[in-house]
């Protein structure tokens, strides 16, 4: 490794360093502004004003701000982000539990958006003007633009309620519950290993749906995306090259147009994946899946500012991780970051 | 018998404007030499290079009383039966080498595929020729080379990866589109030189599109000057200082001369009348 890919490094550690102690800052702000009384939400409507007191001078509240801004920091740089008010146990361990419902659900979508989008996408921009590229257009267009709790509700209207094809709320049917072992909190995963197959076909026919309704967002956004950038490729000169040398019309678009595409393609989709795992709220909420978005959901609702805070924080820190994550591929795949 | 015949050449763009004929009933033939195509530009020289291989864009509308390779039928073949055309028996060497090469495909990976496409042989056979085929275009580090991508390599050295692309199948015609315009003036002697080296090694018959009367007078066998899609004369390289046509004239006129001083060069007149004329006297 030369000396400017060390400086590189440093620089990029540098930027993630300050944009960590930004997101801290701003949650901080966020936490001050919001129109909620915290010690209530601890103490309860019905508690007398000494309690009150007491818990509010616990909570470091009578400081001045930047005194508790310096508490703040101090703790979540420790790693203690509190208790959750709505299950008593540390907020880190409530994420912990209900994150691989939501990674699971992020996951099979996004497998469904790029397995489909990106050849969508692809085929539109190979056929541009065409039928196909019209239909293409029409449909993801659909999909970007409806909202996914009314596709949700439409979906099991037709899929759950009609048609008895997918499972109802929740991750998997009451009867299958505890009914394998947890090894990796992944019931896909965990059925399959359990060897429990009626298990795994329920949580399959759970998951489908919703599932399927995120990845068509995500299949919408990859396949317009994957259309623009593969048109913009399929201009340059190096494609006329590319057929000139007598290549198919497969290989000129695989092996050399998409190839220059791959990188950009990298980006999109990282963001995408961090945006499901965030933003699964409202399908979380529709198909009851007991994951992040409807924690975070139920923990605003509450005023439980410790759980909102650090799962704001959670996400932070997942979209940094994946940023870093598609810079790194980057150079891996573009030879023209290398140098 | 000729390796190329074209007969009565017509290209029309579809644009939003209506249609725009490019290249009006241009008519020549090939044969084992170096022939020239000059022009101003938008004359439509680089449009008949493209439609001999049929890489118009669908709008293009590409019609021919006759377009042969040897006597096999360009205009009707099949796309597939095209595909065995392009590269192993025409190819064509761009203009730019910072576009026309893949930047996320090693250079020597770019020379093994036009290989690999029409021959069957093995990945490691692939790439020696391809390690020969850059000693060939004067690349003294090949084995270095290979493995650098576009980026890392100057204009020159990336036209001479573009002729070994293209020489490397070892086709029968090899159409060169302005290959040395967009290079240095120091290079563009070298590999002019290295192109025409190979081409007579390997028999290869050139179509050397250019608008630098100058240049190609110098290595050419015979010259078509175009104008606004016609030809307007096809003419012996050698005999351009008799040139009959008064556009071809003109431009012979206005060439700068080291021996002769002159007070000013020549403004030339366009005559509407050589747009009615059309085809080769």
């Amino acid at each position: 490794m030369t000396r400017s890919r060390y400086l590189g490094l440093l620089r990029k550690l540098g930027v993630i360093a300050i944009t960590l102690f930004g997101l801290l800052t701003m949650t901080f702000i966020i936490g001050r502004l919001m129109p909620i009384d915290p010690v209530l939400a601890v103490v309860g409507p019905d508690a007398d004003s000494s309690t009150y007191e007491q818990v509010f001078r616990e909570m470091g509240l009578d400081r001045p701000v930047w005194v508790q801004y310096q508490y703040y920091l101090q703790a979540m740089l420790s790693g203690d982000f509190g208790r959750a008010i709505l299950t008593g146990s540390p907020v880190v361990d409530d994420i912990l539990r209900v994150l691989p419902a939501t990674i699971e659900l992020a996951t099979v979508a996004i497998l469904v958006g790029v397995g489909l989008g990106i050849p969508l996408g692809v085929y539109a921009a190979t056929h541009r003007g065409r039928l196909g590229d019209h239909l293409t257009r029409l449909i993801t267009l659909f999909g970007y633009s409806t909202p996914v709790f009314w596709v949700g509700m439409v979906g099991l209207i037709v899929f759950y309620a009609w048609l008895n094809w997918a499972g109802a709320a929740g991750r998997i049917g009451f009867a299958y519950d505890g009914m394998f072992e947890s090894y990796t909190g992944f019931y896909l995963i965990d059925t399959l290993l359990s060897g429990n197959l009626e298990a795994f076909f329920s949580a399959l026919r759970h998951i489908a749906l919703p599932a399927l309704i995120l990845g068509l967002n995500s299949v919408s956004f990859l396949g317009r995306m994957t259309r623009s950038f593969m048109l913009e490729q399929l201009s340059q000169e190096y494609i006329k090259t590319a057929r000139v040398k007598g290549l198919s019309e497969r290989s000129v678009i695989w092996k050399h147009a998409f190839k220059n595409i791959r990188v950009q393609l990298l980006t999109i989709v990282a963001l995408a994946y961090g945006g499901l795992l965030e933003g699964a709220v409202l399908i979380e909420t529709v198909f009851a899946w007991p994951g992040f978005g409807q924690y975070l959901t139920d923990s605003l609702l509450m005023g439980d500012m410790n759980a909102v805070m650090a799962s704001v924080l959670f996400i932070g820190l997942v979209f940094v991780f994946l940023n870093l994550l598609s810079d790194v591929l980057y150079t891996l795949f573009d030879p023209r970051t290398r140098s | 018998m000729s390796v190329l015949t074209v007969e009565k050449l017509n290209v029309t763009f579809r644009t939003d404007d209506g249609a725009k004929h490019a290249v009006r009933d241009v008519s020549f033939t090939l044969n084992n030499e170096k022939l020239a195509i000059v022009g101003e530009s938008g004359s439509g020289k680089s449009t008949v290079g493209k439609a001999i291989l049929r890489l118009n864009s669908p709008s293009t509308q590409v019609r021919a009383e006759r377009l042969a390779f040897r006597d096999q039928d360009l205009l009707t073949c099949s796309e597939k039966a095209m595909r065995t055309i392009r590269g192993q028996h025409i190819s064509m060497i761009m203009q730019d080498p910072k576009f026309s090469l893949n930047p996320v495909v090693s250079v020597g990976d770019q020379i093994a595929e036009a290989l690999r496409v029409h021959r069957r042989i093995s990945r490691q056979a692939a790439r020696e020729a391809a390690l020969d085929m850059l000693r060939e275009v004067s690349i003294s580090d090949p084995e270095h080379v290979f493995d650098q991508y576009p980026h890392e390599i100057s204009g020159g050295m990336g036209q001479r990866v573009m002729i070994a692309m293209m020489v490397i199948p070892e086709p029968d015609i090899i159409i060169a589109d302005e290959p040395t315009s967009a290079l240095d003036v120091s290079v563009q002697q070298d590999v002019l030189d290295i192109l025409t080296r190979l081409i007579e090694k390997k028999n290869i018959s050139l179509i050397f599109i250019s608008h630098d009367l100058n240049l190609v007078k110098k290595f050419c066998d015979r010259v078509l000057v175009m104008y606004s899609g016609q030809v307007v004369e096809s003419i012996k390289a050698s005999d351009l200082a008799n040139a009959s046509h008064p556009y071809t004239r003109g431009l012979m006129e206005s060439l700068p001369s080291l021996r002769h001083r002159r007070a000013t060069l020549p403004v030339m007149t366009r005559d509407p009348a050589w747009l009615a004329q059309g085809g080769a006297p």
